[in-house]
């Protein structure tokens, strides 16, 4: 398998006022042809400060690239001037948000706003653009896409237009597809359906996903490989089968944990008690300790590097230190194998 | 569409009404008369003069005139200027004042919407800071000072432009400046934090991952939905730029309508207070339909209730 894209050591920052938010701290982790990649996460762990910066949509100032580079085609994105930064941009990767109420522009017909990627980087005239539109709509399952394309967004629903997104991100075809929790802001049926089209398309054009998601039963319908992020770091990485049924991290046994399950029946869902760090003033050792059940001293002292646990999985964590105590994986955490395929 | 625009002119049509009558009442409510000040005037010409413009008939029936000549839009003559007709008047002033209303709105539009943008895209710069330090000089300085001011530098220091009057272009200059500051400056606000917002959304952050270039996500996504707060605030705008206008024909000696409705309101000149405040009213009201209709056609989500309407 080839690599399309190698993230190394990145480290974003916002500069805020009288504090520097380190909201992504050297987050390392690969993507290759068409697989999908799922980073999950709490809120504020950095997946969408990360997604963003792969397409540089980051805006700078107040944020800033503090290290790393993100290899695409062995080229350096953070270094990328913006004006070839464009023609990557749709043309390479496309991206999709997480609020299809507010990803469209509401003044602009939806045939106009996918047209303007083929017309950039397509070289198409309008009237091939359009007829490419009506395809291209066709394609994720918009029904009279003749009419539909001279629509505004407001006369679409959450989930066309979502679908419409995938359109327009899709276009061009891009070698990788950012979705930045595409199916958050939609309700159960449609979030299937929608995720059954990425599925569909990704097997048709063979593009790359990068699926950021807190949602584990997506992750395990979609994705081939994990990345678990905590506090801007990733924590956790390793293939589905690895984080699902051989989860090293107290924090991905957590994540597992608070995953509702159909075969136990339980009083109410498992928590994480505790709040994710202060990133403008992140600790100095692993960022989870505060919360971590199996803290020891050393947690807080320095960040613990990579244990190589297969060659697909690596897990940041002083447990599997030689000189650390054994520690059994709670029962909460292990998964059968129902809730997978739920 | 159609029975919404008949909606609307019905509306325009009670308005009218009411301002019609308020006005009535007020003008008959303030001390004095039209020929209550000419002191030469005997009692015995003064009630003829009455007797004759219909001042002596019950308030009822005056009122019932008044009516009728405003839905025909014949006004009589002016009690003041005698064998001077209401229309005259108005058409005489119009042109004056329709030039320097169109020159202040151009002004505070153009120029508040391009301060207003570049204070948003330069956030926190220098370039924002000077626009807001000319918004907020615009706003709080009232016209008639900001004319005051205006005048005493270009016209007397510099000797740049005419100090009064309404001839040539130059001339207008000034007055229409002065005239359109508070509203350019309040445009200039709403401008940055209407495109403030505009850039932060996520639209904005799907149109540049399509790959378009700084000016086009700026102008084609930005702009244009940026500017919707402002395009509402076009019929705010024709009233103060009218009630302005009173001001500041003054100031400058323009013979326009605003002035000449200055003088009827001192002049207790019935007929001239009436054919002004119709007049100006019809025009507020209709630039407001005007606007609403323009409106509909920028944002595509209001064309709903005319939709409706069709169907
Ligand atoms: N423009 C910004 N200025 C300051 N801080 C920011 C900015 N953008 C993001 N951050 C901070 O970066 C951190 C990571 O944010 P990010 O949006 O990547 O989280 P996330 O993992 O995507 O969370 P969610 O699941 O809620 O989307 C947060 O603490 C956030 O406050
Ligand atoms: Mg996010």
């Amino acid at each position: 398998m080839n690599k399309i894209l190698e993230v190394k050591d990145l480290s974003v920052s916002f500069d805020t006022y009288g504090a520097e938010v380190k909201a992504v701290r050297g987050v390392s982790f690969d993507l290759e042809e068409k697989e999908t990649l799922a980073i999950v996460g709490e809120s504020g762990s950095g997946k969408s400060v990360t997604a963003q910066s792969i397409m540089r949509l980051i805006q700078m100032p107040p944020g800033k690239f503090v290290n790393g580079s993100i290899l695409f085609n062995g080229e350096d994105l953070t270094e990328k001037p913006e004006k070839q930064m464009e023609n990557i941009r749709g043309k390479e990767i496309g991206m999709i948000f997480q609020d299809p109420m507010t990803s469209l522009n509401p003044t602009m017909t939806i045939g106009k706003q996918i047209a303007e990627g083929l017309i950039k980087h397509r070289n198409m005239s309008k009237k091939e653009a359009h007829l490419k539109g009506i395809e291209l709509l066709k394609l994720v399952g918009i029904p009279t896409p003749e009419v539909r394309i001279n629509q505004y967004p407001h006369e679409y629903s959450g989930g066309m237009r979502q679908r419409a997104m995938i359109a327009i991100a899709l276009a061009c075809n891009p070698k990788i597809l950012i979705a930045d929790e595409p199916t958050t802001a939609l309700d159960v049926t449609i979030q299937a359906q929608i995720l059954d089209l990425m599925r569909g398309l990704q097997e048709e054009t063979g593009t790359a996903i990068i699926l950021i998601t807190h949602d584990l039963g997506i992750v395990a319908n979609m994705a081939s490989r994990v990345a678990v992020m905590y506090g801007g770091k990733i924590v956790e990485t390793g293939t589905v089968d690895e984080i699902f049924y051989h989860p090293k991290h107290p924090y991905t046994w957590g994540l597992l944990g608070s995953m509702p399950k159909l075969d136990i029946e339980e009083e109410e869902l498992q928590v994480i008690p505790g709040s994710p760090p202060d990133l403008a003033d992140p600790p100095k050792g692993c960022p989870f300790v505060t919360r971590c059940p199996y803290a020891m001293s050393a947690c807080t002292k320095q960040m613990p590097a990579y244990t190589n646990i297969s060659d697909t999985q690596k897990t940041a964590c002083w447990l599997l230190d030689d000189r650390a105590p054994e520690v059994q994986i709670p029962e909460s955490a292990i998964v059968g194998g129902s809730e997978i395929n739920a | 569409m159609v029975t919404y625009i008949l909606k609307r002119l019905g509306y325009i049509i009670l308005s009218l009404f009411f301002i019609i009558t308020i006005t009535f009442f007020l003008m008959h409510a303030a001390p004095g008369g039209p020929f209550a000040s000419e002191r030469a005037l005997t009692p015995a010409i003064e009630a003829q003069m009455n007797e004759a413009y219909g001042l002596n008939d019950p308030i009822h029936v005056q009122y019932l005139d008044y009516l009728v000549s405003a839905f025909t839009f014949d006004f009589g003559p002016s009690f003041k200027y005698v064998g001077q007709e209401v229309s005259d008047i108005i058409r005489r002033g119009l042109p004056y004042s329709l030039v320097l209303g169109l020159e202040a709105m151009f002004i505070a539009l153009a120029i508040g919407v391009l301060l207003g943008v570049i204070a948003a895209l330069k956030h926190n710069r220098f370039g924002d800071y000077t626009a807001m330090i000319i918004a907020v000089l615009g706003i709080s300085v009232p016209s008639f000072i900001m004319a005051a001011v205006l005048q005493y530098i270009f016209a007397i220091q510099m000797q740049l432009l005419p100090i009064a009057r309404f001839e040539t272009f130059a001339h207008t200059i000034l007055p229409a400046v002065a005239l359109a500051s508070t509203p350019l400056a309040f445009i200039a606000r709403l401008m940055r934090s209407s495109m403030l917002d505009v850039l932060s959304t996520d639209y904005i952050k799907t149109a540049k991952s399509k790959g378009l270039g700084q000016r086009v996500v700026t102008y084609r996504h930005g702009l244009r939905n940026a500017i919707l707060p402002v395009i509402s605030y076009i019929g705010p705008l024709v009233a103060s730029i009218l009630t302005g206008s009173f001001v500041i024909e003054k100031i400058f000696g323009i013979p326009g309508l605003g002035n000449e409705f200055v003088v009827s309101v001192t002049n207790r000149d019935y007929t001239v207070i009436m054919g002004t405040t119709v007049f100006f009213s019809v025009l507020l009201l209709v630039s407001i339909l005007l606007v609403d209709l323009v409106y509909g056609l920028v944002d595509p989500r209001i064309k709903v209730a005319a939709k409706g309407d069709k169907g």
